[in-house]
Formats: structure tokens, C-alpha cells, sequence
């Protein structure tokens, strides 16, 4: 803006001020409308999975979501942690499948948006992330050549018709993984590379038909977003719509002095980054040092982008090969949430550190030092009228 | 109260506002300014030994936040030959939030005529962005940073 300009802007707010200044400024409005839902852009096709927009597949990703079949004890599924009714998360500070896990559940509206996947990012794909769990004897507690032979036995005509022929299971072991117990790694090593490569095909459809289901979980329309379209359109908003003024001073702050929208940016409230935020770590978990120990552990996933099981070429991999791997950054670093429908899925953070909005918002006005690696946030002392605002607004994001 | 009256009264808020304009539009235009990262937002310099002109745009024309994105660094010499085959590195950051760049861009390709496509490039909030570039080829080494504000 010219001098000029900014001095004829000045001279309008002057003259305005005396007839009832306006709510927000054309800068705050642009940034409110950069939150606002409508803004999301459609989903990305996933080159790396050619069934991600396939009904079929999601219709058995779905099945598989729910099914407590696909566990090691035939106990927990996807969504035992993953409540449809719940957001798609289970309302604990840690997640518990076969056994209690050290990380918050994350919800998954939108999901399919994100470039990374855990709190840490320690997944490249939508369907590299859902075989994890499986695995995992804290979560799913199963092992590939058991999902195999129980896909055949179960879903063997859907998986077929959408797929192609299952490979001959007569000879893989009952029990076999490269990640399981000892008798299940021993099992895995002694089979053959040809038949581990087709079990592996297997594990490999199952996350890509998981993954199609989790695309349509979509982030619904929120009063926020109703808010921001009158705003912006010049209508005033009204019926639930409106904001009352502690919404309004709490939005002022979220995109003003409270800098929340500096990393809770864009239709999601994410900039999908990894953050250290001095969030303090829980006594009696094992250590978490969040996206540094992630890197080693994404570049060496057989099922990353750059792996034999991606779907088209590689140049859908840039953000593997474009990643940061080291830096002082990188250590208690976590992924930024987004904060739709936050208001109403407490406890906060990576392991459920926070039981309130009000304690999360304490905390990002008090900033305190992270105990390893540096905090990004600055203290703000907020008053108690700021902070209340703040969440004040954002239960709008849950309404 | 008359009309009369109501005219002097509309009259003499004017005064006052036009007054308090005035003393605003001075104490604005006196005031000294904060220094402003986007005063140099420049997609062409001369590098910091002055061994190559280079310039540095987004391939596609605009920059769309938190896209991973190609840009394009053009290198010549200063008397306007194009430089081949250089070694480029890249890093960066923002320097108010004293964080470093949420990806790694590197040189992916070379374009011919001096163009060197940076690829993994992110920007993923608002605000001051820098990109150092360190640059090795047959006339030597050299730096150059370009700001971004977003
Ligand atoms: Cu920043």
C-alpha cells in the first residue's frame, strides 16, 4: 500500500470510528476466510494407491474398519479407538487396543488431506498408516500372513473383485511377520522371497482398501463456517451465525496477538507441520521424541512411497524425498492437530496431556520451555477474559 | 433545536474531524518506520560476491501456501551468460519465528539457458520466509537470498 493510500485508509477509520467501528479489518476478514470450510480444496487423487477412489474398495475398507476379525485376539478393530460415533477417536489420553499405547488417538475428519501421518509423522500414505496398527501387539496385535489367510477365508470373492486373484496361501505360514514375535519373525525368514512379496501384496491392498474408506470422512460445516461466510459476503450473520462479542474477541485473537494462526492455518487448522510446543511429556510412558526418531523409521517403511507396493511413479513421493531428516527442530516435534471439532474430543496433545481447552490455552500463554529440544511458542499472558475467549471461539469450531 | 443550530453542530464535527486527520496524517508520516523484511522481496539480484545475476520464481507464477511447489533459479553472469552446470544447496527459514524450512528443496533439474528447477519447496504459514542459496560453479562460489512474504 502506498503512503497515500494507508493515509486516506487512516483518515476513513478516523471518520469511521465516530460512527461505530467496524468488526474486523479487510486483513482479518482474508484471514477468516482462509479458515472457512468452503475453502477446503477437493481431496487429491492418490497415485500411490489406484484404489483410493474405487467404491468397491472403500465398501471393504469400511468392512475392515469395523471388523474385530482383523486383530491378533479377534478383539480390537480400527475402530476401537477409531468411534464413528466419537470423531473417529476414543476420548483417552492414550490410545488402548491389545494393550495402552503411548499416544492420544487421533480423529480422522479430513484425514486424507494430511502429507504425514501419526502425531510424528512416522507414515508417508493414507494406506501405510493403517497397516501399522495391525501390527502393533499394543494395537491390533496380528501379523500379515494371519490378515492373509483370514482376508482369503473371509472376504476372498470381494477382495478378488476388486484386486485380482489372491496369491496361493497353502504353503505361507498361519503366523508369520518380519515385525512379530520371535516364532512369527522365524516363520517369516524361512519363507521365500516370491511368497513373502505376495503376502506383503496382500498387507499392502488391505491399507489401500482401509484408506478408500477413510477418504470420505470429510470435516462437516461448523457455526464457524457459517459465521465466516455471511462475514465475508458483507452479510451480517445471523441466527446461530452470530458470534457473541467474547466469540468475536476470541477469533480476534486466534488470527491476532495469540498467533495461533500462525501453525492452526487454512480450512483444517493445520499447516500439517511438525511443532515443538514445550508440551510437557507424561511420567510412566516410554520416551517420545516425536518427528526426530519418525524420520528413520518412514524412510525405512517398506510400504513408503519409494517402496515396492506404491501405485504409479515415484514423482508422487516429493514429500518423502523433499523431507527434512535432521535438526534441532525435529526433536519433541508433533504434528499440528486440526482444531475442528477439538472443542468436544478432550483430552489435548500427542498423549493426552491436557484435560481442558482451558489448560491447553494456559499453556500457549505461559509457553513454557520444552525439556528437550526448543519451544517454538512465546508467552502471551493473556488475561482471563482473553484466554476464556479464546475458548469461547474455539467451541465454535465444534458446533 | 433549530436547524440552524443542527447545521453548526454537523459543521463543527467536520472541523474536528478534519483537525484530528491533520495531526494523525503528521504524526504518520513523521513517525520512524520499522525496518520491513518485505522491502526487499526482489526475484532478481546480483549474488553477495557479484559473480552471477540470478533470479528465483515459482514455475507455476504463484505461490500457493502450503503446496509443495517448483520454483525456478536462473543463473547468469553479469555480463549475461547463462551459468551451467552448478552445484546449488538451499536452506532457509523464517527469521521472526526463528524456525528453519519445513522442507529440503533441491536442485532437481537443469532446464538449459542458466535454469535450474528448485523442487520441495513449502511454505507452510504466513509471514517472512528467506532462502539461501550457495552456489558453485566454474567462475566460483557465491551466495544469494531471496525473501518471500507471504
Ligand atoms: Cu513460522
Amino acid at each position: 500500500m502506498s503512503r497515500f493510500s494507508s493515509l486516506l485508509a487512516l483518515v476513513m477509520v478516523a471518520v469511521l470510528a465516530g460512527c461505530g467501528r467496524p468488526e474486523f479489518s479487510d486483513a482479518e476478514k482474508q484471514t477468516i476466510a482462509s479458515l472457512a470450510l468452503s475453502r477446503l480444496p477437493p481431496l487429491k487423487p492418490d497415485t500411490t494407491n489406484r484404489f483410493a477412489d474405487v467404491p468397491a474398495a472403500a465398501a471393504l475398507g469400511s468392512t475392515l474398519f469395523f471388523d474385530t476379525g482383523m486383530s491378533g485376539g479377534g478383539t480390537v478393530s480400527c475402530s476401537t479407538c477409531h468411534k464413528i460415533d466419537r470423531q473417529f477417536q476414543d476420548d483417552l489420553p492414550q490410545a488402548v487396543g491389545v494393550g495402552r499405547t503411548n499416544r492420544r488417538t487421533m480423529p480422522l475428519a479430513g484425514v486424507a488431506h494430511d502429507p504425514w501421518f501419526f502425531w510424528d509423522g512416522r507414515r508417508d500414505s493414507l494406506w501405510a498408516q493403517a497397516l501399522t496398527p495391525l501390527e502393533n501387539p499394543l494395537e491390533q496385535a496380528g501379523n500379515r500372513a494371519a490378515f492373509a489367510h483370514y482376508i482369503k477365508a473371509r472376504f476372498g470373492e470381494r477382495y478378488e473383485r476388486i484386486f485380482g486373484p489372491l496369491p496361493d496361501l497353502s504353503g505361507v505360514p498361519a503366523n508369520a511377520s518380519p515385525l512379530g514375535t520371535d516364532a512369527e519373525r522365524a516363520a517369516w525368514n524361512a519363507m521365500p522371497a516370491s511368497q513373502a512379496e505376495e503376502v506383503n501384496r496382500v498387507f499392502a491392498n488391505i491399507g489401500k482398501a482401509i484408506a478408500a474408506f477413510e477418504r470420505s470422512i470429510a470435516p462437516p460445516q461448523t457455526r464457524f463456517d457459517r459465521f465466516a461466510i455471511d462475514l465475508v459476503a458483507g452479510a451480517k450473520p445471523k441466527g446461530d451465525a452470530a458470534f457473541s462479542s467474547e466469540e468475536i474477541l476470541g477469533l480476534k485473537l486466534f488470527i491476532g496477538k495469540a498467533n495461533c494462526v500462525t501453525c492452526h492455518n487454512g480450512p483444517r487448522f493445520t499447516d500439517g507441520s511438525f511443532h515443538n510446543t514445550g508440551v510437557p511429556p507424561v511420567a510412566g510412558l516410554p520416551p517420545d521424541r516425536g518427528r526426530v526418531d519418525a524420520v528413520a523409521q518412514v524412510e525405512a517403511d517398506p510400504f513408503n512411497c519409494f517402496g515396492a507396493f506404491r501405485d504409479g511413479d515415484a514423482s508422487a513421493c516429493r514429500e518423502l524425498r523433499f523431507m527434512v531428516k535432521t535438526g534441532p527442530e525435529l526433536v519433541r516435534a508433533y504434528k499440528t492437530p486440526s482444531l475442528r471439532g477439538g472443542a468436544t474430543r478432550p483430552p489435548y496433545m500427542h498423549a493426552g496431556q491436557f484435560s481442558s481447552l482451558d489448560e491447553v490455552v494456559a499453556h500457549y500463554s505461559k509457553a513454557p520451555a520444552s525439556v528437550e529440544g526448543v519451544s517454538e511458542v512465546h508467552p502471551l499472558q493473556l488475561s482471563d477474559r482473553e484466554r476464556a475467549a479464546l475458548v469461547a471461539f474455539l467451541k465454535t469450531l465444534a458446533e | 433545536m433549530g436547524l440552524a443550530s443542527l447545521w453548526r453542530y454537523l459543521l463543527g464535527g467536520l472541523g474536528l474531524a478534519a483537525l484530528l486527520a491533520g495531526v494523525l496524517a503528521i504524526v504518520y508520516l513523521t513517525a520512524p518506520r520499522a525496518p520491513q523484511p518485505s522491502s526487499d522481496v526482489g526475484r532478481s539480484k546480483t549474488t553477495a560476491n557479484k559473480l552471477f545475476v540470478a533470479t528465483f520464481e515459482p514455475e507455476k507464477g504463484v505461490i500457493r501456501q502450503g503446496e509443495l511447489e517448483s520454483w525456478l533459479l536462473t543463473l547468469k553472469t553479469v555480463e549475461g551468460a547463462p551459468v551451467e552446470g552448478a552445484a546449488i544447496t538451499i536452506s532457509g527459514g523464517m527469521p521472526q519465528h526463528k524456525h528453519g524450512l519445513p522442507t529440503s528443496p533441491q536442485a532437481t533439474d537443469y532446464l538449459g539457458e542458466g535454469r535450474y528447477r528448485i523442487d520441495g519447496v513449502k511454505f507452510t504459514m504466513s509471514g517472512w520466509w528467506q532462502l539461501h542459496f550457495a552456489i558453485s560453479a566454474a567462475a566460483g562460489s557465491d551466495t544469494v537470498v531471496f525473501n518471500v512474504v507471504l
